[in-house]
């Protein structure tokens, strides 16, 4: 038997054994994709392979692709070993990875969260002894309210708006939380889109999750054409001649770095709702219990603190460097899905 | 507190100062009254006095969350704020109380003094029963730094529309040493919270001259004084009280004995503004020596040697009882001139210098500033009234442009509050040889999108970490700009600057273009160096007050 069954390498998480790398950020030959953010989901691979669910994105993000698609569950012989896809709760279509050889199972999370949203396939815990799991909001500062009191506060927001005149502007990421925001609104009115986010949410209404009507962003539409209107744009399309053509409008933007303080102040916001496809501290703790492993690696998010926290509870715990040589995403980018 | 956590909420959502203002007036005209006293307190900077320091608060809130101390730490460092990491560590309250904001304070106020046990049992009960917004608040009421980004002048003028008084008027009576326990909000909107007796005026501010004298008008129509470095303070001397108060609206009267004279001297009902310095008999001291004044609530006698008190006094707002206010600067200063005239000689007091000439005398003078221990030029139009706050276009600040050194970056660390999570917060070295002496810090003078920036630069470059400290490569290369120099044996470098901050970022220049210690030992040398003040004609120490030519 050779070495560990997943080893890290300068181009991502690297399975000897099958040939294949799990989201790997250099290009490689073969390449295992836990969901189609673009983190996650890089252009020149040789092969991909990704769940049935997450492949149209993917196609439509990164063009004449060579990839597979697998359905969840689905096992799998690569090389010599064992490969199968499972919900991680994510985004639609998001999946763990789970890679076997002989007794031994190792699971890499990719991006989880441990609430059900509605939208995603629901997270479900596997079985592993070895767990890679991501830690983007791994410090006790983040525990998330039930996605029903966030949805409660952004109809308030909107119902507020639309009353005062103003379009409201709800700024999210392309894929997954801009549909899990628009399924979690009532109906109050109509939901316009920017040309990316209507993009995506095409393509998975056309595979057949259930996301309400939407209106793509045109030219000559404005606030007379549309009020009370809700806008859900890319984060980059705030406080810019796009957004400005709907006149008085209220600015929004929602994920789970809003829960500080700071961030929301600095990106100069009105408001912002915490709600993240990420696991909150709580979920992220759960998730790990949940697995039965005993070793676990941390990466994308507060590793170091998150590594020793867990060697307190008695885990075996590493981290698995990202790109950047061990940084922590302490300092959020915000381009980044969260 | 929800009604005061809506507030905050309004105050803080918002950079729009017409929204600040709508909201602040709301409050005014529909919070129970008792809280409206206690968020003017709050707002002017009149805090209760801590009855819970930081360290408790980070044991007791650890242990009720449940997470080991090293961990609150992390998470302090990520959120930048004690007050927010606890209202986010502890479990969400199970039934959320609403206790008012006088409620809460005078419930903290009467923990002054109690035992540990009884302090930690009442604030841990107030966390559990207190929403996160509440409990956010709950905590900054105990921690103190409450800024809500709103200035005690926007708080004002919101109250004065709220009750219809005119804003300066307003500003007067909130002005003085008033406890929000113990005061009405009628007694304080409708004659004031302080008694008259030791009630200063508002000061007046002035704005940076941005543009060429010229752009004034005719230097005639200006009175030019040097601007000092010390502390901006109003004397007040009424038939019953004698106060001195800085412009921070601290009563400082016992820091500065040397002053106490004063009221045996200075004419009944008389209120002087000026600015108090450390004097060296002809000229002040360094700031650096007034600083050791202003920490210390009683003055050993070495110090009062050492650095002595002195007021350049140089506007009269009350003489004889009367408030001056609305006569014109130039009756004013004439006034201020004859009562300094009238003391007996000795007294820590003198009319700070007139600097006359015209425009191109004033330029030439005000180059000569630092020579003098003055940062350039005060220019007040001769036929203003004195002004209740910041009112644009008759006080102006003319100050010298700083001194400045390119250094390089060699650690950096997270900000706070706005600035958490982006690395604002630099260490600057200059080159001594091969190698980086570190020399200052500065945390500000770059845009949100330039820290921005560095943030992202950090995270690929940090050589080593020290808890929140990073070590980067030393490569990024700043201006770093300053007020002054002067030496410092605590410091590795030999000296320290006063008010230094990043100027522009030079992303022209390398690490070998930077600056050396040694051009900062010798820029010290000149502005240390006795031989490097001019000569000055008159000594307004020793002369007798009056305007003089210098």
């Amino acid at each position: 038997m050779s070495a560990q069954l997943l080893s890290f390498t300068d181009r991502g998480i690297f399975c000897a054994e099958g040939g294949f790398y799990i989201d790997p950020w250099h290009p490689v030959d073969r390449a295992l994709i836990t969901h189609g953010h673009s983190d996650h989901a890089r252009w020149g691979h040789g092969h991909y392979l990704c769940t049935h669910q997450a492949l149209p994105v993917m196609r439509h993000r990164l063009g004449d692709i060579r990839a597979e698609g697998i359905g969840y569950g689905e096992r799998r012989q690569i090389g010599g070993v064992e490969v199968s896809f499972h919900p991680a709760g994510h985004v639609p279509g998001s999946a763990q990875i789970r890679v076997a050889r002989g007794g031994e199972v190792w699971v890499v999370s990719g991006d989880y969260k441990v609430e059900a949203d509605g939208l995603s396939e629901p997270f479900e815990p596997v079985a592993c002894h070895s767990f890679i799991s991501e830690c983007t909001f791994g410090l006790p500062l983040f525990r998330w309210q039930p996605q029903a009191v966030i949805a409660e506060q952004l109809a308030n927001w909107w119902h507020t708006n639309a009353a005062e005149g103003r379009a409201s502007i709800l700024a999210a990421y392309g894929l997954g939380k801009a549909q899990r925001l628009m399924t979690l609104l009532p109906q109050a009115g109509p939901i316009l889109t920017h040309g990316a986010v209507e993009e995506t949410t095409r393509i998975l209404r056309d595979q057949g999750y259930p996301l309400p009507a939407t209106t793509r962003v045109v030219a000559g539409m404005d606030a007379k054409s549309h009020p009370g209107a809700l806008i859900i744009a890319p984060p980059s399309a705030l406080g810019t001649a796009w957004a400005r053509r709907f006149g008085p409008s209220a600015e929004a933007f929602a994920s789970g770095w809003m829960a500080l303080r700071g961030i929301r102040r600095r990106r100069g916001l009105g408001t912002g709702f915490v709600i993240s496809d990420h696991a909150d501290w709580p979920g992220l703790n759960a998730a790990i219990r949940a697995t039965g492993a005993e070793r676990v690696f941390v990466t994308h998010g507060y590793t170091t603190p998150f590594r020793r926290w867990l060697e307190e509870q008695g885990y075996e715990a590493g981290i698995v460097q990202t790109e950047f040589g061990g940084e922590e995403a302490d300092t959020p980018s915000e381009a980044e899905p969260s | 507190m929800k009604r005061f956590a809506a507030l905050f909420n309004a105050l803080d959502s918002t950079t729009k100062t017409g929204a600040k203002t709508a909201a602040l007036v709301d409050y005014f005209r529909t919070a129970p009254e008792a809280d409206r006293v206690w968020t003017i307190a709050l707002l002017s900077g009149r805090r209760p006095k801590r009855v819970v320091n930081a360290t408790e608060l980070r044991t007791w809130a650890a242990e009720a969350a449940g997470v080991p101390l090293w961990l609150f730490e992390e998470s302090y460092a990520i959120a930048g704020d004690l007050a927010e990491t606890i209202a986010h560590l502890l479990p969400r309250a199970t039934q959320a109380a609403d206790p008012s904001l006088d409620a809460s304070l005078r419930g903290l106020i009467a923990l002054t003094g109690r035992p540990e046990a009884e302090r930690r049992a009442y604030v841990t009960a107030a966390w559990a029963g207190l929403g996160p917004d509440e409990r956010f608040l709950f905590n900054k009421l105990m921690t103190g730094g409450f800024r809500m980004g709103v200035s005690s002048g926007l708080m004002t003028r919101a109250l004065a529309q709220a009750t219809g008084v005119d804003a300066a008027v307003m500003a007067h009576r909130l002005m003085g040493d008033w406890d929000p326990a113990r005061t009405r909000f009628a007694e304080l909107t409708e004659s004031g919270g302080a008694e008259t007796g030791a009630r200063p005026y508002p000061f007046a501010l002035a704005s940076g001259l941005e543009t060429a004298p010229e752009s004034l008008g005719p230097a005639a129509d200006w009175l030019a004084e040097w601007k000092w470095d010390g502390i901006r303070g109003q004397i007040i001397a009424r038939a019953q009280s004698f106060a001195i108060w800085s412009r921070g609206e601290d009563l400082i009267t016992d820091r500065f004995p040397e002053f106490a004279p004063l009221q045996d001297h200075l004419p009944p009902g008389t209120v002087l503004d000026g600015e108090i310095v450390a004097w060296g008999g002809t000229a002040p001291l360094p700031f650096a020596d007034l600083q050791k004044r202003i920490a210390r609530k009683t003055v050993p006698k070495k110090l009062l040697t050492e650095a002595p008190g002195h007021f350049l006094a140089y506007d009269l707002l009350e003489a004889e009882g009367t408030d001056l206010r609305e006569t014109p600067l130039a009756a004013r200063r004439a006034r201020l001139e004859a009562i300094l005239a009238a003391l007996p000689p000795g007294l820590p007091i003198s009319a700070s210098p007139v600097v006359q000439g015209d425009w191109p005398e004033l330029i030439a003078l005000r180059a000569t500033a630092r020579a003098r221990r003055a940062e350039g030029l005060m220019l007040k139009r001769l036929s203003s009234p004195y002004h209740a706050g910041r009112k644009r276009g008759d006080w102006w600040k003319w100050k010298l442009d700083p001194f400045s050194v390119d250094a390089v970056m060699l650690y950096a660390q997270s900000g706070h509050g706005r600035r958490a999570n982006l690395f604002t917060d630099f260490t600057f070295a200059v080159r001594d040889g091969n190698d980086l002496v570190p020399f200052t810090k500065a945390y500000s003078g770059l845009t949100d999108a330039e820290f921005a920036e560095i943030t992202r630069w950090v995270g690929k470059h940090t050589v080593e970490r020290f808890g929140p400290v990073r070590r980067v490569v030393p490569e990024l290369v700043f201006e770093i700009g300053f007020e002054g120099i002067q030496e410092s044996p605590r410091h590795k470098s030999g000296i320290a600057l006063r008010f230094p901050r990043m100027l522009r970022w030079r992303q022209d220049k390398a690490v070998d273009e930077i600056d050396t210690l040694e051009s900062l030992r010798s820029l010290l040398r000149q502005v240390s160096e006795p031989g490097a003040l001019p000569a000055e004609k008159e000594d307004p120490g020793a002369s007798p007050p009056g305007p003089q030519d210098i």
